[in-house]
């Protein structure tokens, strides 16, 4: 602190300090504990708020363990968030690897401004351009059909194939960039003494680099898995009649039933039950928190 | 088992910077043989191509007869061991060691078994179960060691493997490394940039300057009779007297230099632009000289090494002449500013072409 008041001097410190907390407290903690606190209360008429009626409870939470429907949806919403998640990994980390490891270092920086490029947009616009792309009678079937791989348009958006589509493609990159890190990190000399040993190519990978990456492999996991389970705007735009999604039902209860009191309570179980999933799978593939944070 | 290993007219070419420049050698089965030469002189590069993670961009190598060109590193006969050893940080030790057998489809318990047997040859019996990091730089390195030798693997090729070793340890590995090579009659092939540990351990040596072999030969003769000027002062240390020959007769030659002129042995290619090259411990200091060859000096420093004693000196020109001498704990230790002569024996002096000399002791 010290120092960085002698380095920037008193005033432009203190602003610095002061808009951190500012955005910390008033735009992060402040708005949760609310909605925290509003979940523990009942939904009431407004003539009825801070009358008798108005004591904490946990009915909120208990409607979710009521409703089979929810729970249904929660669990899909976790099946396919996992389901994004492995395909992210499938698809992040040959290409982490390749641009790790094989890829002329020289090349590295077009190639990651290829792969960023895409965020550029906001995300909005790039679910509304993958509605586009996956209608019936989009860009896609045509292509395809031109080139004679299908004969009959293919319907994309039914059950969870376009939220999945849309989901994978925003956050992969999500999922390339720690594994990108953590192979970078391991010494090149280590996959080729495997190989000098004799490993081919799919040993070296399973004994040495794989589990060399597995911090970089868990860190992306957790964030995809958490982004995609938390998504709103993917699985409202490319949604089908039959994909629900567990943020679509806390967004009914928000705004459709205006009942943010049991919105909210949805809001932190989503976040509970995904965190206790995640701990779990975490243990299951022995990985510590404290390796993620490395 | 162990294989001979033939470099024909091996390059290396990193885009136009030509790194191993036209190499031809014949390493026999069951050798210990050494490439020593300054650090960026290309025996990395060597030992790549041998191993298979290079291609040369001409020539052949071939290992017990057989043409390498189409061989991955996974299936040629050979195991590296790596400068800074590669080692699996995230294996035990044990796992580390049968990682090769693992590959070729030998069960667990036969695998355990072996890397115990390995442990025992390299003297580490009790570290199968610990963690790579749990261990010394010397015992990683006899891991490695062992790793490679799981493998039974007919050529052995090492890069500077005691270079992270503090001194003692280093002369002691030195011994062992040597040892093991004679147990277990591999082909080792060794590079080192330290003249001491080829000269100490090695069958044969190949001394390299910029890509270049400058000459193979067993140790006693590269430091007896080194091919040219770059050897000469590569290996071991000299006195580097410039001028002229004069004359010639059979063997040997009379070299006239700002000294004086000595009568001198004449080195291979010696021809115009050569130099006259006198080791230190040829150099006597005495009162009363009695060779041909002597230079009256001046002593300016004396450096007490403990098994020896150097002495620098100057003569009339101001050249630095250095001589060392054993110290049998009897003979007098000359003062600073004594005045003495220095003289050589003329076989013990050599005249040969002109080589850079190279920076020393620099880690590569
Ligand atoms: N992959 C490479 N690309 C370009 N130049 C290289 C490469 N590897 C080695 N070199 C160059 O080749 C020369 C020999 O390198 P190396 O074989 O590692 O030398 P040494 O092991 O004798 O120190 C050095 O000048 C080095 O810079
Ligand atoms: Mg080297």
């Amino acid at each position: 602190m010290s120092d960085m008041i002698r380095r920037y001097g008193f005033t432009l410190t203190s602003t610095f300090c002061l808009l951190t907390a500012f955005w910390l407290l008033v735009l992060v903690i402040l708005p949760n504990l609310y909605l925290f606190e509003n979940s523990f209360r009942p939904y009431l008429p407004v003539v009825d708020i801070g009358g008798p009626k108005d004591v904490y409870t946990l009915k909120n939470y208990l409607t979710f363990f009521d409703s089979p429907i929810h729970i249904s949806v929660f669990i899909w919403t976790v099946v396919y968030s996992s389901i994004v998640t492995f395909i992210c990994f499938v698809i992040a980390y040959p290409l982490a690897y390749y641009l790790s490891k094989v890829a002329h270092p020289r090349s590295l920086p077009t190639l990651f401004l290829i792969l960023t490029i895409p965020l550029w947009v906001s995300e909005i616009m790039r679910s509304f351009a993958w509605f586009i792309i996956l209608s019936l009678k989009g860009p896609l079937n045509i292509l395809l059909i031109d080139a004679s791989v299908i004969e009959k348009p293919i319907r994309w958006m039914t059950g969870f194939r376009s939220v999945l589509i849309g989901l994978v493609y925003t956050y992969v990159l999500f999922m390339l960039f720690p594994i990108f890190n953590a192979i970078q990190s391991l010494d090149t000399n280590q996959i080729e003494a495997a190989e000098d040993l004799g490993s081919p190519w799919w040993r070296t990978h399973w004994r040495v680099i794989l589990p060399h990456s597995k911090p970089g492999i868990a860190s992306g996991s957790v964030m995809v898995f958490m982004l995609s389970a938390g998504s709103i705007l993917v699985p409202t735009l490319l949604a089908s009649t039959s994909s629900r999604w567990f943020t679509e039902i806390i967004q009914q209860w928000m705004f459709e039933s205006n009942d943010w009191n049991t919105g909210s309570a949805y809001a932190f179980l989503l976040l509970i039950l995904c965190t206790l999933f995640v701990t779990a799978v975490m243990r299951t593939f022995r990985v510590k928190l404290s390796d993620i944070a490395r | 088992m162990s294989a001979s290993v033939e470099l024909e007219n091996v390059c290396a070419d990193f885009g136009s910077f030509r790194a191993v420049d036209n190499v031809s050698v014949t390493i026999n089965a069951g050798e210990f043989f050494s490439f020593l030469g300054p650090s960026g002189c290309g025996k990395t590069t060597i030992l790549r191509m041998v191993s298979g993670f290079i291609s040369p961009s001409q020539g052949v190598i071939r290992i017990g007869g057989e043409d390498m060109r189409n061989s991955r590193p996974n299936q040629r006969p050979t195991a590296l061991i790596f400068q800074n050893l590669a080692l699996f940080p995230l294996m035990p030790i044990w796992e580390n060691i049968a990682f090769g057998l693992e590959v070729r489809g030998v069960d667990k318990k036969k695998r355990r078994e072996r890397a115990e047997e390995l442990l025992r040859l390299v003297d580490l019996p009790d570290a199968a179960d610990k963690a790579v990091s749990q261990l010394s730089g010397g015992q990683k390195q006899r891991v490695a060691i062992a790793r490679a030798l799981a493998v039974e693997p007919a050529v052995m090729l090492l890069d500077e493997p005691l270079s992270a070793l503090d001194l003692k340890l280093r002369q002691h590995m030195r011994a062992e490394l040597r040892a093991i090579q004679k147990r277990t009659n591999v082909t080792f092939i060794y590079i080192t940039h330290d003249q001491g540990e080829a000269l100490a351990m090695s069958d044969k040596v190949a001394v390299m300057s910029h890509g270049k072999l400058q000459q193979v030969a067993s140790p006693r003769e590269i430091y007896d009779r080194p091919a040219n000027g770059f050897v000469a002062s590569f290996v071991g240390e000299n006195n580097v007297l410039t001028g002229t020959i004069t004359g010639e007769s059979g063997g040997s030659a009379s070299f006239e230099t700002a000294l004086g002129t000595f009568a001198a042995r004449l080195g291979p290619g010696a021809g115009k632009e050569s130099k006259l090259y006198l080791r230190p411990e040829h150099l006597r200091l005495t009162a009363e000289p009695t060779a041909a060859n002597r230079i009256p000096v001046e002593v300016t420093d004396v450096a007490f090494e403990g098994n020896f004693i150097s002495i620098h000196t100057r003569d009339a020109t101001g050249k630095a002449l250095v001589s060392e001498a054993r110290n049998d704990g009897r003979s007098q230790i000359p003062e600073r500013g004594a005045r003495l002569f220095a003289e050589f024996d003329a076989d013990q002096a050599v005249i040969l072409a002109d080589g850079t000399p190279a920076r020393k002791g620099e880690p590569a």
